[in-house]
C-alpha cells in the first residue's frame, strides 16, 4: 500500500539559466512590445511584412542582375544555362575599369542567390501554408457542422487565429514527462517537420519552378515521407506512455502497409510518362484537360483514386487518423507533446498534406496546366493572334507573367492541389473513423490486389497502344470519355458547393446567424 | 573536389563512423536503431555527393522502411519492459566476431586488389541514370535480378506460411 501514497516528486528546478532562459526571457519581451501592436493593426502588420519580403527578394535579384549586367554577361536563365563563375565575372568588371572585391561578387552569384531565394521561399510557403490550412480546417470543419469557427482574432472571419495560436504556442511550457526517453522525445519533432520542409526541395511548382530538378524527385519524395513517420514513431515510443505507443504502433503499421499499393499506383504514370523526374511527367502532359495522365487511359483513372486513398493513409487523415484518434487515445502520438515542439508536429501533417497533393497534381492532373492551357495556342492559330502563341516564350516578363497567370504556371500548381487539400478536410469531417485491423484489411486484401491488376494492366494497355494501330485508335476514343467523366464529377462537386452555399442560411444552427452574435 | 565537397564528405563520413559506433556499444535497442537510421542516412548523402542520385533514394526507401519495421516488429511487439536493454552472451560475440571478421576480410581483398585510386574514365562524373540502371538490370544483368526477386519471393511465401493460423 505505501507504493501507492508517495508524495509527489520535487518540482524539477525551471530551466531559464544560460542561453535557453536569455532565449525565453527575449521572447517574453517581444510578445510584451509586440502583442499590443499586432492586436490593434494585424492587416496593416500582414501587408507590410509581405511587401517586404517580396521587395528583398526583388533587391537581391536585382543586385545579381546588376552584377550580369555590369560584368556584360548573360544571365543564366533557363534549364541549361551555365552560370559564369566568381573569377570570370570578376575579371570581366576589372577589365572594364569596376574593380568590385571578390567577396560581394560572391554574394551575388546565381547559384547561390538561386538557393537562399528558394529556400526562404519554400520555408515561408510552409510556414504559411500550415497556418492558413490550420485555419481553413477549423473553418470547413465548423461550417460542415452549422457552426461559424474562428470568428473574432484579426476581424475577417478570424483570419489570423492561427498566427495568435503559433505565439501562445511559443511562449508555452515545453514540458517532457520525467519518465520520456529525453534526447529521443526531444528529436522526433524535427524528425518528423525537417522531411516535410525538405521535401519541398523537390516538388516542381511550375516550369523550371524546382530549387533541385532531380531525376529520381518521385523516389526521394516518397523516401522523405517515410522518415517522418519514423519522427512519429520515435514521438510515440519516447514519450512512454500507452496512448502515444499505441498511437505510434498503428500509424507505424498503416503506413508501412499503405506504402506498397501506394508505390505501386505511383508507377502508372510513371510508366506512362516513362520517367521519374516530376518535372518531366508534368511536362509530358501540357496543352489542357484532355492531356493529362488522369484520362489517359481507364487504369490511369483507377490509379489516381487508388494512390489518393493511400495517400490518406499516408498522412493520417481521416478516415484513416488512427493514430491520433481523439476519441480512443486521448491525442495519440501527441499526447504529452506541448509547445513549440506539438505544433511542430502540425506544421509536419499540413505540409504532407499538400505534398501528397502537389504529387497527384503532378502525375495526374496536368502539373501546373490550366484546364484551358492549350486554348491560347489553338486560338492564335484560329484567330491569328500570333501574340497569344509566342506568349511563354516571350522575352517580356509582363507577358510571361500573363501566360503564368492565365494558362499556366505556379498559381495554377499551387490552387489544384490546395482543392485536393480542400478534399481531405472534406473527408476528414464527413466520414467515420475505421478500425485498425478494418484499415489493414482494405490496405492487404482490397488495395494491394487492385493495385496491382491496374498495374498489369495498365503495362498491357501501353503495349498494345504502341504494337497494334487498331488498339491505339479504340484507346484514343476512350480517353475523351472518361475525361468528359472527370468534367462530369468536378462539375457536380462544384454544383453541390454552389447549391449549399447558396442554402446554407436554412440550416439550423450558427451558420444561419452569418456574424457573432453581439456580447455573446 | 572541391573545399565545400570535402567538408561535407568529411562531415558525413564522420557522422557514419560515430554513428556506426554508437550502433555498437549501445545498449537500447531504439536508440541503436536510430542510429542506424543515422549511419544509414549518411551513406545515402555520401552517395548523393557522388552523384549516384538513384542509388541514394533506394537506400534511403528501403532503408528506412527497414528501420521503421525493425523498430515496429523487433522490438515494440516483443518488448517486456520499457526501456530493452541486451546482454550479449559469449556464443553470441565470438559468432559476431566470426561473421565481422569474414565480412571484412572479403571487403579488404575486394578494396586491395582494385586499382586505387580509379583511372579517369572508369568512374564518370555522373552515375548512371535511372534508364541506363534499368535497361543494365534487365539486360546484363537479368540473371541476379531475377534471383533476388525469386528469393524476395521465397521469404514473401514462407512470411504467409508462417502466418498462417493452423489448421485442424
Amino acid at each position: 500500500m505505501s507504493d501507492i501514497f508517495v508524495p509527489w516528486r520535487k518540482r524539477p528546478p525551471r530551466h531559464d539559466a544560460g542561453p535557453s532562459g536569455l532565449v525565453a526571457r527575449l521572447a517574453v519581451g517581444l510578445y510584451r512590445i509586440g502583442s499590443p501592436i499586432v492586436r490593434r493593426f494585424p492587416g496593416t502588420l500582414f501587408i507590410l511584412a509581405s511587401t517586404a519580403a517580396i521587395l528583398a527578394t526583388g533587391a537581391i535579384g536585382y543586385g545579381m542582375y546588376t552584377i550580369y549586367r555590369l560584368s556584360e554577361m548573360s544571365l543564366p536563365m533557363g534549364p541549361d544555362a551555365k552560370p559564369a563563375t566568381v573569377v570570370e565575372i570578376q575579371e570581366r568588371l576589372s577589365q572594364l575599369g569596376l574593380p568590385v572585391p571578390a567577396t560581394v561578387v560572391w554574394c551575388f552569384q546565381s547559384s547561390l542567390v538561386r538557393d537562399v531565394v528558394a529556400l526562404l521561399g519554400i520555408i515561408a510557403f510552409v510556414s504559411v501554408l500550415a497556418m492558413f490550412a490550420i485555419w481553413w480546417e477549423r473553418k470547413v470543419s465548423a461550417h460542415i457542422q452549422s457552426r461559424l469557427g474562428p470568428m473574432r482574432v484579426g476581424g475577417w472571419h478570424g483570419w489570423s487565429q492561427s498566427l495568435a495560436d503559433g505565439l501562445k504556442l511559443i511562449g508555452k511550457e515545453d514540458l517532457i514527462p520525467t519518465e520520456a526517453d529525453r534526447p529521443l522525445y526531444r528529436l522526433a519533432p524535427y524528425l518528423a517537420f525537417v522531411p516535410a520542409l525538405a521535401a519541398f526541395i523537390f516538388l516542381p511548382f511550375g516550369a523550371y519552378w524546382v530549387m533541385r530538378d532531380l531525376d529520381v524527385a518521385l523516389i526521394i519524395l516518397l523516401a522523405v515521407l517515410a522518415i517522418e513517420v519514423i519522427g512519429v514513431l520515435v514521438g510515440g515510443w519516447a514519450s512512454n506512455n500507452k496512448w502515444s505507443v499505441y498511437g505510434a504502433l498503428r500509424e507505424a503499421c498503416q503506413v508501412v502497409s499503405y506504402e506498397i499499393p501506394m508505390g505501386i499506383s505511383l508507377l502508372v504514370p510513371v510508366m506512362i510518362a516513362g520517367s521519374l523526374r516530376l518535372s518531366d511527367i508534368a511536362g509530358s502532359q501540357q496543352g489542357g484537360w484532355f492531356h493529362w495522365l488522369a484520362w489517359h487511359s481507364p487504369w490511369a483513372f483507377l490509379a489516381m483514386f487508388l494512390y489518393f486513398i493511400a495517400s490518406l493513409a499516408a498522412c493520417k487523415r481521416a478516415p484513416f487518423d488512427l493514430p491520433e484518434a481523439e476519441s480512443e487515445l486521448v491525442a495519440g502520438f501527441h499526447t504529452e507533446y506541448s509547445g513549440f515542439r506539438w505544433s511542430l508536429f502540425f506544421f509536419a501533417e499540413y505540409a504532407a498534406m499538400f505534398l501528397v497533393s502537389g504529387l497527384l497534381v503532378i502525375l495526374f492532373l496536368g502539373g501546373w496546366d490550366a484546364p484551358w492551357a492549350g486554348l491560347d495556342d489553338w486560338l492564335g492559330r484560329a484567330l491569328g493572334w500570333h501574340w497569344l502563341i509566342s506568349l511563354s516564350q516571350s522575352q517580356n516578363p509582363y507577358d510571361r507573367l500573363f501566360h503564368g497567370v492565365f494558362f499556366s504556371g505556379p498559381l495554377w500548381f499551387i490552387g489544384k492541389a490546395m482543392v485536393l487539400v480542400y478534399v481531405q478536410l472534406w473527408l476528414r469531417w464527413t466520414l467515420p473513423r475505421l478500425r485498425i485491423d478494418q484499415v489493414l484489411y482494405s490496405c492487404v486484401q482490397v488495395m494491394l490486389p487492385l493495385t496491382i491488376v491496374v498495374l498489369v494492366a495498365s503495362a498491357v494497355w501501353e503495349m498494345a497502344v504502341q504494337e497494334m494501330p487498331g488498339f491505339s485508335v479504340f484507346a484514343s476514343l476512350i480517353s475523351p470519355v472518361i475525361a468528359f467523366i472527370g468534367i462530369l464529377g468536378c462539375g457536380s462537386a462544384a454544383a453541390a458547393i454552389i447549391t449549399g452555399t447558396i442554402g446554407r442560411r436554412a440550416l439550423v444552427g450558427t451558420m444561419a446567424v452569418e456574424r457573432p452574435l453581439r456580447g455573446g | 573536389m572541391s573545399v565545400i565537397e570535402a567538408i561535407v564528405f568529411y562531415i558525413f563520413a564522420g557522422l557514419l563512423v560515430f554513428s556506426s559506433v554508437f550502433i555498437l556499444f549501445g545498449r537500447n535497442i531504439i536508440r541503436s536503431a536510430m542510429w542506424l537510421m543515422a549511419a544509414l542516412g549518411a551513406v545515402a548523402a555520401l552517395l548523393l555527393l557522388l552523384g549516384a542520385n538513384y542509388l541514394a533514394a533506394v537506400q534511403l526507401v528501403l532503408y528506412i522502411g527497414g528501420v521503421l519495421v525493425l523498430i515496429v516488429f523487433g522490438v515494440m511487439l516483443t518488448a517486456k519492459s520499457p526501456y530493452i536493454r541486451y546482454d550479449v552472451k559469449l556464443h553470441e560475440q565470438i559468432a559476431g566476431f566470426v561473421v565481422g571478421g569474414l565480412l571484412l576480410a572479403g571487403l579488404l581483398v575486394a578494396l586491395l586488389n582494385s586499382p586505387w585510386p580509379k583511372p579517369p574514365g572508369v568512374v564518370s562524373d555522373q552515375a548512371a541514370s535511372v534508364r541506363d540502371f534499368g535497361e543494365r538490370l534487365l539486360t546484363s544483368y537479368w540473371l541476379p535480378f531475377e534471383l533476388v526477386s525469386l528469393l524476395l519471393l521465397a521469404v514473401m511465401v514462407g512470411a504467409a506460411v508462417l502466418a498462417r493460423p493452423e489448421k485442424r
